[in-house]
């Protein structure tokens, strides 16, 4: 049986690798158009303003672990800290990333380190990626001091959160600032739901990339994704009328 | 670097007639870290999917994934060490620059020293730390946050009125009025026995799963494009 759903799975990555790569190939030159998500055009604009008024840009990653399945959404957001950051390289100020783990808070780190080395931005920041705290409730609790005192005027709050998101979303909020946020956790997404001025609901935060012109690969991902779920769909339609014609 | 030149007056390299900025080009490290990176990557993923041998065995592939997840979580380990001393450079660098905020920073560095050396010559006291610091700080932030959230969903109408938040505020209230008995009242006949289990065993777990399928979707994705190494958050360069 574990065979069995080893080879299932296997075929399923195989299939959405092939699926991506030629989806990339084939619009390497065009530019897919995809539905409006406000949030994604709200950024765009915080992002300008970011630029053009010397304020900074905060990325709040998360507590994902690398080592556990929630990293998924703290890696799609290191992904968009990346092209944040060039977006943002004509900026007086590099961005600041915080996160509520340590691999990842090295990780923005080097993200940052290295979208400065490409950009021709002569100053980095050397803790621009910074480790706010090993709990979920000390790292919203470090985070706020990011959001509050260091000038920033846009937020995107993107990865694992859990109910401290709201903390956070509170802080941007007295600030008077932007924020989008998303995270891959339900009660984060609830929370985030009733406190953020742009939330991303369900699996919107790995369409970042995309939104932002992260590469043809990112959009090849998003539509690749769209393909699956109506395969997930027919699936599971396909299961309860056979299990309603007593087949399964 | 083949056909590669300094230009003689500014010091731009050239690849043939074309003016390449070095710092754009990929350094070794980040084509050793990609290569390595997507190596373990496609081992771990094989580990998963081939598990066993035919006779019955744990595969190769299986040993070499639990491998390389442990040197993963030893490296983990390590980071936390990397990452204290992150959190210390931050503050340390708040106190120096007297900026606002910088008495915290010098309560936060003071608080880390004493518990490492607390740590260092009673481990068996730690845990005292944790009782009487942490638990009840992290719990008057937890009960911060139930009036954070109460006042947050108050302006949710207000910042946006639409139908998805009055249906998200109908929602809300239907669910504590059937979870919390009321004064005098108990629970509320109808609402408490069937309203509030219909909401949160149909209808929300149905709208879970459908995102959860999308978030696993969205993983998948994620996983694959940093396997391609499109999406690289390690070594920098790209």
């Amino acid at each position: 049986m574990s065979n069995w759903l080893g080879l299932a799975g296997s075929g399923l990555v195989i299939l959405s690798a092939i699926m991506m790569l030629a989806l990339a190939f084939l619009r390497r030159k065009s530019h897919p158009v995809f539905r409006d998500i406000p949030a994604f055009t709200r950024l765009r604009q915080a992002v300008g303003l970011v630029v053009e008024d010397g304020s900074r840009l905060h990325v709040s990653l998360g507590r994902g672990s690398l080592t556990t399945p929630q990293s998924a959404s703290a890696l799609a957001g290191l992904a968009l800290l990346r092209r944040l950051a060039d977006l943002t390289s004509a900026g007086d100020q590099p961005p600041i990333a915080t996160s509520g783990d340590a691999p990842l808070a090295i990780l923005s780190q080097d993200t940052l380190q290295a979208a400065s080395k490409f950009s021709d931005r002569t100053t980095s920041d050397p803790v621009g990626g910074r480790l706010t705290g090993l709990t979920p409730f000390s790292y919203a609790a470090g985070a706020i001091p990011a959001i509050r005192d260091e000038k920033v005027s846009a937020n995107v709050l993107m990865g694992n959160f859990g109910v401290e998101v709201g903390l956070l979303t509170d802080a941007v909020e007295r600030e008077n600032s932007f924020v989008v946020a998303g995270s891959d956790n339900l009660t984060a997404q609830a929370v985030i739901y009733a406190s953020a001025q742009e939330p991303l609901v369900g699996e919107e935060i790995f369409a970042a990339g995309a939104y932002v012109d992260s590469g043809s690969l990112h959009s090849a991902s998003l539509t690749v994704r769209d393909i699956l779920r109506w395969l997930v769909v027919a699936t599971i339609l396909a299961g309860a009328l056979l299990t309603l014609a007593g087949i399964l | 670097m083949a056909g590669c030149c300094h230009h003689p007056g500014g010091g731009i390299a050239h690849i043939g007639r074309y003016p390449v900025n070095p710092r754009r080009l990929p350094s070794l490290n980040a084509v050793v870290s990609t290569a390595f990176a997507i190596a373990s990557g496609l081992i771990v993923l094989a580990g998963y999917f081939i598990v066993q041998t035919a006779n019955g065995q744990a595969s190769l592939w299986t040993n070499l994934r639990l491998t390389l997840l442990n040197w993963a979580i030893i490296l983990a380990g390590f980071a936390v060490f990397i990452g204290i001393l992150n959190l210390f450079q931050v503050h340390f660098k708040k106190i120096q620059k007297k900026q606002k905020g910088a008495l915290y920073s010098l309560l936060l560095i003071l608080s880390l020293v004493v518990t490492f050396l607390l740590g260092l010559v009673k481990p068996g006291q730690m845990e005292i730390i944790f009782t009487t610091v942490q638990l009840p700080v992290e719990a008057s932030l937890m009960a911060m946050l139930a009036v954070t959230l109460t006042y947050a969903s108050i302006r949710l109408l207000r910042r946006r009125l639409n139908l998805l938040s009055v249906i998200f505020l109908v929602t809300a209230v239907l669910i504590l009025l059937g979870t919390a008995p009321l004064p005098f009242l108990g629970t509320i006949p109808g609402l408490s026995d069937w309203v509030r289990p219909f909401l949160t065993q149909v209808m929300a777990a149905a709208g879970a799963r459908g995102i959860l399928l999308g978030v696993a979707l969205g993983t998948l994705t994620t996983g694959i494009r940093i396997l391609f190494g499109a999406d690289r958050p390690y070594g920098g360069n790209k």
